[in-house]
């Protein structure tokens, strides 16, 4: 965008005038003040968070709600829980996401169009729609209440997302470099192993970030196929820790944001490749 | 790489357009046939069975379930539609029903509108660009979860800042997280909080794309800002707003977390509805897998009556 210097409606750049400002100025405010006023809420001690009207800066500073939460044995093996979940699906999409979009991207198949309008269809079913017969086939084969339960289906439901965008991205890449090593007698597998892949590197790190965020972030099959306190995720630890801890609003507040810190750190570090990534599927088709 | 307008509106439905690109990788000559054949297979048999045995045969199984007397231990005997008509018989049911759709359709349009005005604004050039888009972008990141608690405490009787501002305002005559009609209202407000830069970043994508030459010629014919928008640029961008739209409906039609969370189960979704009848309530399993059915199959047709519409866009251009 912004034609060479960065001067693109020449004509209307006058008309970015404080009104402009002031409105982008709102929206910043507007996505930030529900986040600072938690993080208020959470290192203020409880006869401060009850006052009324509250005060807008904190008047008194305590870490007792973050004491109280990172004391609680569920909310602190929940971090770790929903560090295992997500890392592992996110290995699991890229193994079998980036040979799958490579293939889509580059090779010639039959059915390749079907089958990769069935894979993307996918991102639109509603995930409430399976987890009844899930349940029962895990139940079957004992994975019931155990990571591989949550690992398995995560996968899956994040695969689309990270089929879509690897494929944009590997046919975003010239082509002569393959062609090349075929050439040199390297097979397609080789190909895709020794010359794709190291050029796709940031496809691949966006995708990688995405499908991290995502189940992180993951709520509904973890609270359907986990029941032991010890198995749960973050995502599934706070809201049960919000009902044990009904009137510590101090501590709740302290744990969305704990649990969001990881998540945070990854978008202001990676903002760029994220919106490539989520971008990149939805342009070139 | 295409930049055409209507590329979005491909969205990988349309893989067939590039068939005739890949006849000239056959002339080059590069890799046998059968060798990529085989290393296709390879490739895309392992997420594909998976797949198949996650997402698709659990949905074919749940319609299966759905027509017979069946509870979280077996499927007992055929009774056709019976599972459906109770369905429809029930209160709780056809309130999520209504919830959901009042809620996919206002927060949907909400963050469409607000979506495509920061889309337009974040198209310029001016300082702080990165600000503003690092600042949206953050309760994109969020855990619904934890959005939905966040609100949550702020919308609290006794300690929340927001229903502070609301009981000093007079506006609402009951606590805001006792009612159900307040309820709805705070979480389509949140979903449009969370979900907005979601939109204004494919919309944004989409504006990028746009030929710059269509937009200039406009404004050397003299067309003012408000014309070329609606004239010039809407039109264009109509593909990218449509695969947007598909995408935001369809995620807000199977909403779970922020009304599990932030309601504390005191507003149904069709999603939650579901899940407290085949998981929660034994008796009601049957009853439940009937809802699940239901909303996929809606969501199925809503899929393909976007799809439909970015067709007929597609072909006429």
């Amino acid at each position: 965008m912004a034609g060479a210097l960065g001067r693109p409606r020449g004509a209307r750049r006058s008309g970015l005038g404080w009104g402009f400002y002031l409105s982008a100025g709102a929206l910043v405010l507007l996505s930030l003040a529900p986040i600072l006023w938690v993080l208020k809420m959470s290192i203020v001690p409880r006869a401060e968070l009850f006052a009324s009207p509250p005060p807008l800066l904190p008047q008194e500073l305590t870490g007792a709600s973050y004491a109280t939460i990172f004391d609680d044995p569920t909310f602190v093996r929940g971090l770790l829980n929903s560090a295992i979940i997500a890392g592992s699906t996110t290995i699991a999409c890229l193994v079998l996401g980036a040979p799958a979009a490579y293939a889509f991207a580059r090779l010639r198949f039959r059915f390749r169009t079907a089958i990769m309008t069935a894979i993307l269809a996918l991102a639109f079913f509603p995930a409430a729609a399976v987890i009844a017969p899930l349940f029962i086939e895990f139940r079957a084969v004992g994975l019931l209440n155990t990571f591989w339960a949550v690992i398995i289906t995560d996968t899956v439901f994040v695969l689309p997302l990270t089929v879509w965008i690897l494929t944009a991205f590997f046919r975003q890449l010239p082509r002569d470099l393959e062609d090349a090593a075929r050439v040199d007698g390297a097979t397609t597998l080789q190909a895709f192993r020794l010359v794709v892949l190291p050029l796709a590197a940031p496809g691949v790190a966006a995708a990688a970030i995405i499908a991290f965020i995502v189940t992180w972030n993951e709520f509904l099959f973890a609270n359907t196929f986990l029941f032991d306190s010890s198995t749960w995720p973050a995502t599934v630890a706070i809201p049960n820790f919000a009902t044990t801890h009904t009137v510590d609003y101090g501590a709740q507040a302290a744990a969305a944001l704990v649990i969001t810190v990881p998540i945070a750190i990854v978008v202001l570090a990676f903002q760029r490749r994220i919106v490539q990534g989520l971008t990149a599927g939805a342009l070139k088709g | 790489m295409s930049t055409r307008p209507d590329s979005a509106a491909s969205l990988g439905l349309s893989w067939a357009r590039d068939r005739g690109a890949r006849g000239i990788a056959r002339l080059t000559g590069g890799g046998s046939r059968s060798d990529e054949r085989r290393t296709a297979g390879l490739m895309i048999s392992p997420p594909v069975v998976l797949i198949v045995a996650v997402a698709f045969f659990p949905v074919a199984y749940s319609w299966y379930m759905s027509l017979h007397d069946s509870s979280v231990t077996g499927v007992g005997e055929w009774v056709g539609f019976d599972n459906y008509a109770e369905l429809f018989e029930d209160p709780d049911f056809t309130r999520a029903l209504l919830n959901t759709t009042v809620f996919t359709a206002v927060s949907v349009a909400l963050e469409l509108t607000f979506g495509l005005a920061i889309a337009l604004g974040l198209n310029q050039a001016f300082r702080g660009r990165a600000l503003v888009r690092t600042s949206v972008l953050l309760p994109w990141a969020f855990p619904v979860v934890v959005s939905a608690l966040m609100w949550r405490l702020m919308l609290q009787d006794d300690v929340g800042v927001v229903a502070y501002l609301v009981n000093s305002l007079e506006l609402a005559d009951a606590p805001i997280l006792s009612q159900q009609s307040s309820l709805l209202i705070a979480a389509i407000g949140v979903d449009v909080w969370k979900t907005t830069p979601f939109m204004a970043l494919l919309l944004l994508a989409g504006l990028q794309t746009l030929p710059r030459d269509v937009v200039e010629a406009a404004m050397v014919d003299g067309a003012g800002p408000v014309r070329r928008l609606f004239s010039v640029t809407l039109p264009l961008l109509k593909p990218t707003i449509l695969v947007a739209l598909l995408f935001r409906t369809l995620e807000a039609w199977g909403v779970y977390d922020l009304f599990w969370v932030m309601t504390d189960r005191q507003l149904d979704s069709l999603s939650t509805y579901t899940y407290e009848g085949v998981r929660i309530s034994q008796l009601e399993f049957a009853t439940g897998t009937a809802a699940a059915v239901f909303t996929f199959f809606a969501a199925l047709a809503i899929a393909l009556v976007f799809i439909r519409l970015l067709g007929t866009r597609t072909a006429e251009e």
